[in-house]
């Protein structure tokens, strides 16, 4: 009989010794971790200060939000339901004929912004960086200089988000093209179709799947903002919305702010099935 | 010497031909049908949304006037001065864009501190309790679906005017985008290092903070960074409604008319923006590879 193989001697603190170097985190590396830490908490001390925000402003302040929200409850129309409704389909139009806009601005913009259909360095770094700038200023800026321009109303907020949409779409559309394949256009342009054609049928079977699911993406997203861009007065909910805080009356809000998650709920559905429908089971989940 | 193409029986050809046709005409007359749709969307948009293309003709010339009076006049005589001119309040305006920086890094701590939290209670592998997880998923819900701007009109009722209102308000909307997307990545961890601790002998705890937390924190700063780029933004508008930062001069500006004054603070915000952008740009990058997640 032969003797059993040899064990090593089991001995927690002989094993920790060994590995000490990997079982502990190095000094410097937790230095960093305490050192964020402790950053993190100064900065928002100091926020706290600078912002001059005050335990005495907090108490008050929640004693009165929830009086509100005990005025919410129960929503009520207060016979404004017909008026509300029609706020919320002027909403939905301005979201939908601002995408839909914005996406006709951008597609030719996205052309001359893409490396592979736009050879000019010049051009290409003039319309990226304008893009970038239109993209820079936010929505409810361009609703508030489109009220100025053309008056108080829903074509104000249909104008603000095809512009500010542009900026957005054009630089996702331009990334699209960017990424696509050069053969089928170099095949078109072989066969001798010239560079309209290319586009046509080199390039849209190509971007045409992508560049639908991001307009139907963005439409969602502007169904959003185009809920409070009522607030500078460019149409939609927002404007009741912000009338009916403005003179407290709660119960008509907690009932305008359901009636915005119920459409937004609904337009999400919607548009959800439109894009698996035109992308796939698959790829619908990966937005973008 | 020609070579020979091979080609396909006559009655052959003409079925394929007939299939092809076939094909073409009903592709055809889905893009009409879908065309038709939009158009009729359009029209009823249209009439919905008022829109009066007279309008916006009649003030087009208004609109590109607007933007040649926001450029200010900058003559090479007198560059300087123009300059000290154009930004005449430059200082004021730049505590303004401070504070507006610092309420977007409070919103976002405030919403980070509390969607981690949450998440981790509700997400199914680690605290699997179904009702808990439903109610935490619809309170996200409820927080990244209503504006900011709404809670931030709310919120200036009741706490006064003021940048409270907007650090709250910006930091409800974080907490509901963010806390999303943390019960994602919680729920998507590799498990075995859990059950390494747990099999090891750690408690809960101890698996929580040594199999956890090591493969989420990276991901959930790196979101949280990202959700503080968007916060900038956010708080720079938030002063339409009273509530604190840049925005409240900008609104100002832009109903006033001080078309010299909407160019001057439009550039220092988009040039702290994309300050901030590209920091935490990368930053992010260093701290895990995700681009195209918002």
């Amino acid at each position: 009989m032969t003797a059993p193989p040899a064990i090593l001697p089991f001995d927690a603190a002989t094993v920790l010794e060994r590995h000490r170097e990997l079982l502990t985190n190095s000094s410097r590396r937790r230095a960093a971790g305490w050192g964020g830490l402790t950053g993190v908490l100064l900065l928002a001390m100091f926020s706290v200060w600078w912002l001059d925000i005050s335990i005495r402003q907090i108490l008050p302040g929640l004693g009165e939000l929830a009086k509100f929200v005990g005025l919410m409850i129960p929503p009520s129309t207060g016979g404004h339901l017909p008026l509300f409704v029609r706020s919320m389909l002027e909403t939905l139009a301005i979201a939908f004929l601002g995408t839909l806009i914005a996406a006709c601005l951008a597609a030719p913009l996205s052309l001359i912004a893409a490396a592979n259909t736009t050879p000019s360095l010049l051009l290409r770094f003039a319309v990226r960086r304008a893009l970038d700038t239109i993209r820079g200023i936010d929505t409810l800026i361009w609703a508030l200089v489109f009220v100025g321009v053309v008056g108080l109303g829903p074509f104000a907020g249909i104008l603000a988000i095809a512009v500010s949409d542009t900026g957005s779409l054009g630089k996702l559309f331009s990334e699209a093209i960017e990424s696509t394949q050069s053969r089928q256009r170099e095949t078109v342009i072989a066969s001798g179709g010239g560079a309209a054609l290319a586009i046509r049928f080199g390039l849209m079977p190509q971007v045409l799947p992508v560049i639908a699911s991001q307009i139907l993406y963005f439409f969602e997203s502007n169904t959003r903002s185009a809920t409070i861009i009522g607030i500078v007065g460019a149409g939609g909910i927002g404007l009741q919305l912000s009338e009916q805080i403005r003179t407290y009356n709660f119960d008509q809000v907690a009932l305008i702010v359901l009636l915005i998650l119920v459409t937004v709920a609904a337009i999400d559905w919607i548009s959800g099935m439109l894009r698996s429908a035109m992308i796939g089971r698959n790829q619908a989940t990966s937005r973008i | 010497m020609i070579a020979g193409i091979p080609s396909l029986p006559q009655h052959q050809l003409e079925r394929l031909r007939v299939g092809y046709e076939r094909e073409v005409v009903r592709r055809r007359r889905r893009v009409l049908a879908v065309l038709g749709t939009l158009f009729v969307l359009v029209l009823a948009a249209s009439r919905c949304g008022e829109v009066d293309i007279a309008n916006l003709l009649h003030h087009l010339s208004g609109l590109t006037s607007y933007f040649g009076r926001i450029i200010p006049t900058l003559r090479m005589t007198h560059f300087s001065a123009d300059i000290a001119d154009w930004y005449w309040n430059f200082s004021g305006w730049l505590k303004l864009l401070f504070d507006t920086v610092l309420t977007a890094y409070l919103a976002t701590l405030i919403g980070t501190l509390g969607a981690g939290l949450l998440a981790s209670v509700a997400a199914a592998n680690l605290a699997p309790n179904a009702i808990v997880r439903w109610c935490v998923k619809r309170l996200f819900e409820f927080c990244r679906t209503v504006p900011d701007l709404v809670f931030a009109l709310l919120f200036v009722s009741a706490f006064g005017l003021g940048p409270l209102a907007g650090v709250l308000a910006i930091g409800i909307h974080s907490f509901g985008t963010l806390g999303k997307l943390f019960i994602e990545v919680i729920e998507n961890i590799d498990m075995k290092p859990i059950d390494g601790v747990r099999s090891a002998g750690g408690s809960f705890a101890t698996a929580v903070r040594f199999g956890a937390l090591p493969q989420v924190l990276p991901i959930l700063a790196s979101y949280s960074l990202l959700r503080f780029e968007i916060n900038v933004r956010a708080s720079s508008i938030i002063g339409f409604v009273g509530a604190g930062g840049i925005g409240q001069d900008l609104f100002v500006a832009i109903r006033k008319f001080y078309y010299s004054d909407v160019s001057a603070i439009l550039l220092m915000i988009i040039v702290a923006v994309s300050i901030i952008d590209l920091a935490t740009e990368r930053v992010r990058h260093r701290l895990a590879p995700i681009e195209t997640l918002a």
